[in-house]
């Protein structure tokens, strides 16, 4: 089913209401190419988080496709869509990302538990060791911070780890729904940069979704949700 | 394991939680124990009789007066009847029982040594001396550790017998008082509530009796005077009988109660026991019927705690979800997490059941006479607990497909 030439993300004719409510998303065609860093931009309400659940495959479009790495989301079954989630996509959420009940360590290693694969593409299979070597390259070598309650973590810390989590096993796809709105200024440009260097290293796809177009330089391309809706805004 | 992490997060609510389903199991068990030791102590009052005569009325009053010293007896039986009976081939010993007098609120039973001999209770238990001996003068009396304890007696100790029952009575046979030669040691029966006497003994004290009433002046028949006497009673309240061999033991009840010179009535006690516990079991049912409430209380308990924790585990449930946890992990997650209060609340029950049991053993024994073995837990006891967490896992379900509509509604949306 993964077929290395198709796009990372393609939708096609895809259309979206929620239950009894007018239809909230309409995108003709949209696509990521593998490797590339895509900023999509669109401001609260506009629909971005029913987009990604829509890419994360927790809901499904009433008409057209979501295809990612060559696979049709819609002709999985609901069990078989999250597998695929939780083996191909990292996610990095605005904040509150970490279960407080597990260490840091345990926070980053979280996806093996659900996903094989993921545990399968570590380099000698050491899942620890890996997440370690990860939260080092994200800035995050300290042991007594490793050591203490995820809650007691800053912020900036507390997004890095996610991030840490989100690139074990090394997902295809990365999706980083704003995660430096709860960043200050600077540390947002260098958790960015740390993200993108880490998505560079791996080939992995990246799509950061926000509504601060400040941050959209550093990307491939930029993409605005409402003209994604208004029409068919393919590139690449 | 995800979900014992993620309770152990909440520790507060789940060590209450736990706490209340330990405290109601340790109800239910406690219960369920004591109950078992009720039925065995009722059941171990008498053993190796094998059948109670005494003059016909009901199966459960002779049982009552003869074993139990509770109520009274309609009518005696003749001593030649009885002669007749203990004399029979088939018949190894009897023990003849006549009450009608008491002691300070204590039952007086006339008998005589082959008691001592004869008489078995919990299983294979033969009446012992705690110090003293059985009946050597007709003035002899022997005590339950009951009375030894409640009145303060001692061997040699001198005590009147009163006409008649209840707790005050007005005519006392103060002109024959009794030694005391031997006090029994504790038996968890009725024995420990008894004064015992020789049959010849309760005849001398009456000899100058008649309706009650004691005669006046020349009637009178002193102590002494009544050793010369013939003492062999008239009547006998009941008796009862150790068959030589058990399986004539029904054809001599069927003899027995087909007597025709005097309506009798044999009855074999473990059966009357029975019949008897059908009726007493029915308040110790009742208890238990409360016990399971308290259960079931104590589960309900655990079903708030895990509901109001979903709606601030949402987030949880949303990074589950986004690492690739189905719906039914995290439905599984929370019947786990029911599942483990559960188990943990049960063997924290069973731990504080047996450490008050063990506890109150000593207690129990020496103050009230009941023996309590607290054992080990029995298959019905494992089955009680585990349809407990069974009950549980199910009751599990309820915030486990909550948690699973969440999960599908919210999807990866993290709400807080």
């Amino acid at each position: 089913m993964d077929d290395t030439r198709a796009p990372a993300i393609e939708v096609q004719d895809l259309q979206y209401a929620w239950p009894g409510k007018p239809v909230l998303l309409q995108i003709k065609h949209f696509r990521i190419a593998r490797g590339e860093r895509v900023f999509l931009r669109g401001p609260s309400g506009s629909g971005k988080s029913t987009l990604l659940g829509l890419i994360g495959g927790v809901l499904t479009a009433q008409r057209g496709h979501v295809r990612l790495l060559g696979t049709d989301l819609a002709g999985l079954g609901a069990g078989t869509r999250d597998r695929f989630r939780g083996d191909h996509l990292g996610f990095i959420f605005q904040m509150f990302n970490l279960l407080p009940y597990l260490d840091v360590l345990d926070n980053v290693a979280l996806p093996t538990r659900f996903s094989r694969a993921r545990r399968q593409r570590i380099e000698g299979g050491d899942v620890r060791a890996e997440a370690r070597r990860l939260l080092t390259e994200l800035g995050l070598a300290d042991p007594a911070l490793l050591a203490s309650p995820v809650n007691e973590l800053s912020i900036g810390q507390q997004q890095r780890v996610a991030a840490a989590r989100a690139l074990l096993g090394s997902p295809e796809i990365l999706i980083a729904d704003e995660p430096t709105s709860a960043l200050d200024h600077d540390s947002r440009e260098d958790f960015l940069q740390l993200v993108m260097a880490e998505c560079a290293k791996r080939g992995t796809t990246l799509l950061f979704v926000s509504h601060d177009t400040s941050l959209g330089a550093l990307f491939d391309r930029v993409i605005s949700l409402d003209e994604l809706q208004r029409s068919d805004a393919e590139a690449a | 394991m995800l979900a014992l992490r993620s309770l152990r997060n909440r520790r507060t609510t789940a060590l209450l939680t736990i706490s209340a389903i330990a405290i109601s199991v340790a109800l239910l068990l406690g219960v369920q124990k004591m109950r078992t030791a009720a039925r065995d102590g009722f059941a171990n009052t008498v053993s190796g009789v094998d059948l109670i005569v005494g003059a016909r009325s009901g199966q459960l009053n002779l049982l009552l007066y003869s074993v139990f010293r509770v109520g009274d007896a309609t009518a005696n039986v003749s001593w030649a009847s009885y002669q007749k009976i203990a004399n029979h081939p088939d018949v190894a010993w009897t023990i003849p029982i006549s009450l009608g007098d008491s002691h300070r609120g204590f039952r007086v039973m006339g008998t005589n040594n082959d008691y001592f001999e004869h008489y078995r209770f919990a299983g294979d238990r033969s009446i012992r001396f705690a110090s003293g001996q059985r009946f050597a003068d007709l003035y002899d009396a022997v005590i339950g550790a009951d009375v030894a304890r409640q009145l303060g007696y001692k061997q040699g100790d001198k005590v009147v017998i009163s006409h008649g029952l209840g707790n005050v009575s007005f005519a006392h046979h103060e002109d024959k008082p009794f030694r005391i030669t031997g006090i029994l040691e504790r038996t968890g029966t009725p024995i420990d509530r008894t004064v015992h006497v020789s049959l010849e003994a309760i005849t001398a004290i009456h000899l100058d009796w008649d309706s009650g009433m004691q005669a006046q002046g020349a009637g009178r028949i002193s102590a002494e005077e009544a050793r010369a006497q013939d003492l062999t009673p008239e009547s006998i309240t009941a008796f009862m009988v150790g068959m030589r061999t058990k399986v004539m033991t029904f054809t001599m009840q069927r003899a027995i109660n087909e007597y025709r010179l005097e309506p009798l009535l044999a009855i074999i006690p473990g059966v009357a026991l029975t019949q008897l516990w059908n009726l007493v079991g029915i308040a110790d049912t009742a208890l238990m019927i409360v016990a399971a409430f308290v259960v079931l209380a104590g589960l309900l308990g655990m079903l708030t705690a895990i509901l109001t924790s979903l709606n601030e585990r949402r987030r949880e449930m949303a990074i589950l979800r986004s690492v690739g946890a189905q719906p039914r992990h995290v439905f599984s997650m929370l019947v786990a997490e029911a599942g483990l209060l559960a188990s943990a609340g049960v063997l924290t029950g069973v731990a504080l059941c047996y450490g008050l049991l063990y506890a109150a053993k000593p207690v129990l024994e020496n103050r009230f006479g009941i023996f309590l073995d607290p054992g080990g837990l029995t298959g019905y006891d494992v089955g009680l607990l585990v349809s407990i967490v069974f009950a549980a896992l199910l009751m599990g379900a309820v915030p486990a497909w909550r948690a699973y509509r969440n999960t599908l509604s919210d999807g990866l949306t993290i709400r807080v």
